[in-house]
């Protein structure tokens, strides 16, 4: 699973990224801690804290300004380490290597993590800038009451395609599907979100357990595979091969389909019906963290108005931030399915933890990929 | 004094040799019996292992979807050490033989792409093969074809790229065993009244027997265990043993199967160099 390297700048960074997941692979099997992993304090309080805190986050998912104003404000110094999937952040905190104070896994993830009791309950009195964030975006039902998490940003997954190509598509999953784009088609290398787009247009919710449900997906992935190019990330794979003509239609992140549309106005976006995902990814605090004080203000910082527009016009990703929308310019605002109209809003669901069912999506994945 | 020199060689000895023991058994040997053990423990739904004896993860290796990968793995593995034997050679035999006073110079062109990540190598070969990339370019260019055709994610992508990446691991070992190669015995043979093919077959080419035999373990072993140019130059269409242990660590959150699965590799591959070095090697050795 796991949005790998959504939103990485720059084909270099891309390439690292990769690397970054043959050698965690590495890492994880030497089990090795990361930092100092002495549990001290937690969320104890005591004395003031050092002016340290350790960011633990996606490849390049900051803008530029969002640490230095950070650490301008109040003198904390911030170091950063990065992942690329969800699971590698979970494998790393299960390797007891934690030292850090801010995480940001998604929505799902987020679940996991509390299940496996490894975050520290927020005290929301220190962070008086959740206010900003929108009725919608608070209380998702990974957390319902944000106890453990706040949202960072959040995004569709949905097709970006070549409109000159192939004329406006319209609001379905069906052109994936479709024999006049033989080779042409890129899904996502994500077991949830490709199993996903099957689920979806059969009309199924992405969280389904139903076996039977599960085998009419796998098949349609199965009869959909001569069609597909391939199984790509979101931001190296997808995006890119249909800035260069050797995918019409993919299947992507909407912040790496709104980096495409900035540089090339013959392709457009879609959310398509019946269904399509809405992703969010939270701010959280592991236990074990070392400067919790800190990571809340750090929480808080991210939640102001400004500093929220500011990340949201680097990333292309949507904010949840309510006070920071009225900021953010218009060339982001009119983007296709940028601000979602009340019925496009209806139709997206939320990845959610299914436990053991996880493995069972996995191996109809690879029965996919496989056939 | 000749005791006395004796004890302070091996002293000597179990210095130097203590650093590298060391090195091996805590970084290779200590993290493989962790494999091993987590290879018999049991996954907790959110990753994390119990340890115990469940040979249940080993059973699971026998699923048809799992052996059918296994299997297409050992596959394109061989197929990728037999072009990789068939293409190097003959460039072996020529560094080595003819290559007089540019030999180091050829050399150190074969080994020029090491000097560059895997990684970028494979991404720049995406570019190259892509619809628009300079190969259809060139295609279409020559008249061959008016249309980019389908050069990338491909399993046939998949194959060139692992004779491109492993091929060097190929030349270097049957260059050191040609490079040796006294050119007077292929004189003698001829003289002898054998013929070119004849005196290659029977004389120079069991002669270069070792670096075959090397040249093809150091190439069979990394491309079985190979996951990044199937993802990178085959859009993950087609899955290979490595694709399916990572996914077992990263995404399905299921070390024991995945350390199972690796477990698995290891001694299947052991297998086959056992067998191949008896079968192959010992005879052609022993016949010279």
């Amino acid at each position: 699973m796991g949005r790998e390297k959504r939103i990485s700048r720059g084909d270099f960074l891309k390439a690292m990224g990769a690397a970054g997941v043959a050698g965690s692979t590495l890492s994880i099997l030497a089990c090795q801690p990361n930092t100092n992993p002495q549990q001290s304090g937690g969320g104890g309080g005591g004395g003031p804290e050092e002016k340290k805190l350790n960011l633990y986050n996606w490849t390049g998912y900051v803008a530029k300004s969002t640490i230095p104003s950070f650490e301008k404000k109040t003198g904390i110094k911030v170091t950063q380490d990065y992942y690329t999937s969800n699971e590698e952040l979970l494998a790393k905190l299960q390797a007891g290597g934690t030292g850090y104070d801010v995480i940001v896994p998604s929505d799902y993830m987020v679940e996991v993590m509390i299940k496996s009791d490894i975050l520290l309950p927020l005290d929301k009195s220190k962070i008086p800038n959740f206010k900003n964030i929108g009725e919608n975006f608070k209380g998702l039902p990974y957390d319902p009451d944000n106890e453990y998490s706040v949202p960072y940003q959040w995004g569709t997954t949905g097709i970006l395609y070549n409109k000159k190509e192939i004329g406006e598509l319209g609001e379905s999953w069906d052109p994936m599907w479709d024999p006049e784009f033989e080779g042409k088609i890129g899904m996502l290398n994500d077991v949830r979100e490709t199993m996903g787009a099957a689920l979806y247009r059969l009309g199924y919710s992405v969280n389904t357990t139903d076996p039977d449900q599960l085998d009419e997906a796998e098949a349609a992935l199965k009869e959909q595979k001569p069609l597909v190019r391939g199984y790509f990330d979101s931001y190296s794979g997808n995006r890119p091969l249909v800035l260069n003509g050797d995918l019409l239609l993919g299947h992507n992140f909407s912040g790496d389909a709104y980096d495409a549309l900035s540089s090339n106005p013959d392709l457009d976006y879609v959310v398509p019906k019946p269904g399509a995902t809405r992703w969010t990814d939270n701010m959280t605090i592991p236990k074990g963290a070392e400067h919790p004080d800190n990571a809340h203000k750090f929480i808080n910082h991210i939640l102001n108005a400004k500093v929220g527009a500011a990340l949201d016009s680097y990333l292309y990703f949507n904010t949840p931030n309510e006070a920071a929308l009225p900021m953010l310019p218009d060339a982001l605002t009119k983007l296709p399915y940028y601000t979602l109209a009340p019925e496009v809003e209806d139709r997206l669901q939320i990845i959610q933890d299914l436990g053991e069912v996880t493995r069972d999506y996995e191996r109809r994945f690879t029965e996919v990929k496989s056939a | 004094m000749g005791e006395e020199k004796g004890r302070g060689w091996t002293f000597g000895l179990v210095g130097l040799l203590t650093p590298v023991t060391l090195w091996l058994g805590l970084f290779f040997l200590v993290p493989l019996l962790f494999i091993l053990a987590y290879s018999f423990g049991t996954s907790g739904v959110y990753g994390g292992i119990t340890l115990g004896f469940n040979p249940g993860n080993y059973l699971k290796v026998f699923d048809p979807l799992y052996l059918e990968i296994i299997v297409r793995t050992f596959i394109i593995a061989l197929i990728n050490t037999f072009l990789c034997l068939v293409l190097g050679y003959p460039l072996a035999y020529f560094i080595a033989l003819k290559g007089g006073s540019w030999k180091n110079a050829l050399i150190l062109l074969v080994m020029i792409p090491f000097w560059t990540s895997l990684l970028l190598r494979a991404y720049a070969w995406v570019i190259i093969l892509s619809g628009n990339g300079i190969a259809n370019r060139v295609l279409q260019f020559l008249g061959i074809t008016d249309e980019p055709i389908t050069l990338i994610f491909t399993p046939q992508a998949v194959l060139m790229g692992m004779v491109y990446s492993y091929l060097p691991f190929m030349i270097l070992p049957l260059y050191a065993a040609l490079e040796k190669f006294d050119v007077r015995l292929k004189e003698a043979a001829q003289d002898l009244g054998a013929s070119r093919w004849h005196t290659f077959w029977r004389v120079t080419f069991p002669l270069s027997m070792p670096g075959v035999i090397a040249g093809s373990i150091l190439v069979f072993i990394p491309s079985a265990g190979e996951f990044v140019i199937p993802n990178l130059l085959g859009g993950s269409r087609t899955v290979m043993t490595g694709n399916l242990i990572q996914q077992q660590f990263l995404q399905a959150r299921d070390w024991a199967f995945g350390s199972a699965l690796s477990v698995m590799l290891a001694g299947l591959l052991v297998a086959a160099i056992i067998f191949y070095v008896r079968k192959v090697g010992a005879e052609k050795l022993e016949g010279v």
